[in-house]
């Protein structure tokens, strides 16, 4: 057998590794809805997923020692700027933004630059425990400031239990939005705890704090962050589980043999 | 985005000393860095602000709550004394942007955001409001989204607060401090200003003055509050029209409203005859319908943005509806 057909090989739900076990723990799949799910899925396919849980430090990286100064800079502005623990003196054109500096200053590219005018949320950074927009943000106002980007998330090579639940609800198509939604997701935990309100709380005079969340919350607290694939099922879903401590299912299943068929005559 | 010297001021000595004509305060930066990257706004410096001490909400003498101008939109709207005394306030600052420009956003700063009318955001095209002489280019254009009251031939851009709509209802004041160090008190509606020949110019303000503080009258519309933000999807826009509406009602009649429309003026626009004439009422639709008559009589919509006028009317029976019908 070539090594390609071995990958194409349905998994045998009898004769699981561990982490393949964990794995499907993880997705919430237990007895008759593993065994279908391992019908459809491929071995390929499965370790695909599997990957994420072996490279969080992919998902941690730490600034880069770029060099002090790229270019000529006009109205340069001295600033520490201090990004997931980690202090760092910058020298910079008084107009970078904290987005421009991330990136380009510090090799943290995590963060990404959709639209640079406050319109998308995939630069969503957090500053102070607070999401903030990065594009909007000159990195001159940054001193002082505690700020955590989607590389400081994880922990000790574990990623953070929001980058888990995005992974397994998949959450994203692109990706390019997700730094920004999750990290909005992770401050937006810390609000419902808080007991912040939004303009869909129904009574915004009786408030507590430790607050649940509704799927109409979740989706008006998160209307900053924009998705052009349109994952929004799943990102609330994802945000659900880590949210509530619940297991939620997956909102996804493969196509039985039957459904993929009916299609292609269709 | 053009070049500018950054400057920080660590008191508000320091910030109205560095202040030339040229310069511009920075606040949470939403707007003001937008259309600096847009080439709108062309300060040569900015001075931060951000580190000054008017970050606190205190009692004031009138019975009302003190709003610290850099005070975040986010924590203004989630003070408890806020959300219990002028939930209307709250509602409004709730229905603006998103929780990351909220956060970003300070009360002294929404007050001076400026226009989203596209004319003033693309420099290609003329507009008196950023390039006085210009011309208005929405006045023949493309006016959907414009004024149906208060503007002038040189400039018909609606104001983009939903703060401001709730502050003009409530009938807030606004405290700057003037460049001689010296504080002076202006009253919410003579704050923004119509556009007149001069649409440069959004507000009363000159050169240099500081907002400091807004200061809330004796919360009168605790109960009876609604904010109603019409727009073109379900969160994170601008108003099409907004409605802030609040009610003090007494043995069923109302004792008091405060009313005021956002998306149709250059100005949070104040609905003083409806106000007038809720007072002593019944508060019944038939009422309500005959109020938001009253004020919407006097539009003069453009072709192109007619609908503004019964949205209008509906808009403000709706607001009032669901204020009064409100569990208290």
């Amino acid at each position: 057998m070539k090594d390609i057909d071995k990958w194409n090989e349905a998994v045998d739900p009898d004769n699981l590794s561990d982490d393949e076990n964990m794995i499907l723990d993880a997705m919430g799949l237990n007895g008759s809805s593993r065994r279908k799910f391992l019908k459809q899925v491929s071995a390929a396919s499965l370790s695909i997923y599997a990957s994420s849980f072996f490279t969080s430090e992919l998902f941690a990286n730490t600034m880069k020692d770029l060099p002090e100064k790229t270019t000529a800079l006009l109205n340069e502005i001295k600033v520490n700027i201090k990004v997931n623990d980690m202090v760092k003196p910058l020298t910079l054109d008084s107009r970078t933004s904290l987005l421009d500096a991330l990136r380009e200053r510090l090799g943290l590219t995590g963060t990404k630059k959709g639209c640079d005018h406050g319109q998308c949320g995939a630069c969503t950074v957090i500053i102070d425990g607070k999401r903030n927009l990065s594009c909007l943000t000159l990195a001159a106002t940054c001193e002082g400031k505690e700020i955590t980007t989607v590389e400081g998330l994880a922990k000790n090579g574990e990623m953070h239990p929001m980058q888990q639940a995005f992974l397994k609800h998949d959450g994203f198509q692109c990706g390019y939005c997700t730094p920004g939604q999750i990290c909005s997701s992770v401050a937006l935990l810390e609000e419902a705890k808080n007991g912040e309100v939004s303009y869909v709380t129904e009574d915004l005079k009786k408030v507590q704090s430790g607050l649940s969340l509704s799927e109409e919350e979740i989706r008006e607290r998160m209307s900053g962050n924009i998705c052009r694939c349109g994952a929004y099922n799943n990102i609330v879903q994802a945000f659900k589980e880590v949210h509530t401590g619940n297991d939620e299912m997956p909102t996804w299943e493969f196509a039985t043999q039957e459904q993929m068929d009916k299609a292609k005559n269709a | 985005m053009r070049p500018f010297t950054y400057t920080r001021a660590n008191n508000k000595e320091q910030a109205l000393q560095a202040f030339t004509a040229t310069s511009h305060y920075l606040g949470g930066g939403t707007n003001l860095v937008d259309l600096m990257k847009e080439d709108v706004e062309r300060p040569d410096q900015l001075i931060d602000v951000n580190n000054l001490d008017y970050k606190k909400i205190t009692s004031n003498d009138k019975g009302g709550l003190t709003l610290g101008a850099m005070l975040s939109n986010s924590e203004t709207a989630n003070n408890k004394e806020v959300r219990t005394n002028y939930p209307l306030l709250s509602m409004a600052m709730l229905s603006a942007a998103t929780a990351q420009i909220r956060n970003m956003a300070s009360n002294g700063g929404n007050l001076l955001q400026r226009t989203r009318c596209p004319y003033f955001f693309e420099v290609s095209m003329p507009c008196n409001k950023r390039d006085p002489g210009s011309g208005c280019g929405a006045l023949n254009g493309m006016n959907a989204l414009h004024a149906i009251f208060g503007y002038s031939d040189s400039c018909i851009a609606t104001n983009p607060s939903d703060m401001c709509v709730a502050l003009a209802a409530i009938g807030a004041t606004v405290e700057v401090q003037q460049a001689d160090g010296t504080s002076r008190m202006i009253e919410f509606t003579d704050f923004h200003r119509l556009p007149g020949d001069r649409p440069e110019k959004d507000t009363t303000l000159s050169q240099g003055e500081l907002i400091t503080a807004i200061h809330l009258p004796k919360a009168e519309f605790s109960d009876h509050y609604y904010y109603l933000k019409i727009r073109e999807r379900s969160s994170y826009a601008f108003a099409l029209i907004s409605v802030a509406a609040g009610l003090q009602v007494e043995s069923g009649v109302i004792n008091k409203a405060g009313l005021a429309m956002g998306g149709v003026a250059h100005v949070p626009w104040k609905l003083t005859k409806a106000e007038e004439f809720l007072a002593g009422k019944k508060p019944t639709t038939e009422n309500f319908e005959a109020a938001a008559e009253l004020e919407m009589k006097d539009a003069k919509p453009f072709e192109a943005n007619k609908w503004k006028v019964d949205m209008g009317k509906n808009a403000i029976v709706r607001a009032l509806t669901q204020a009064f019908e409100r569990e208290v």
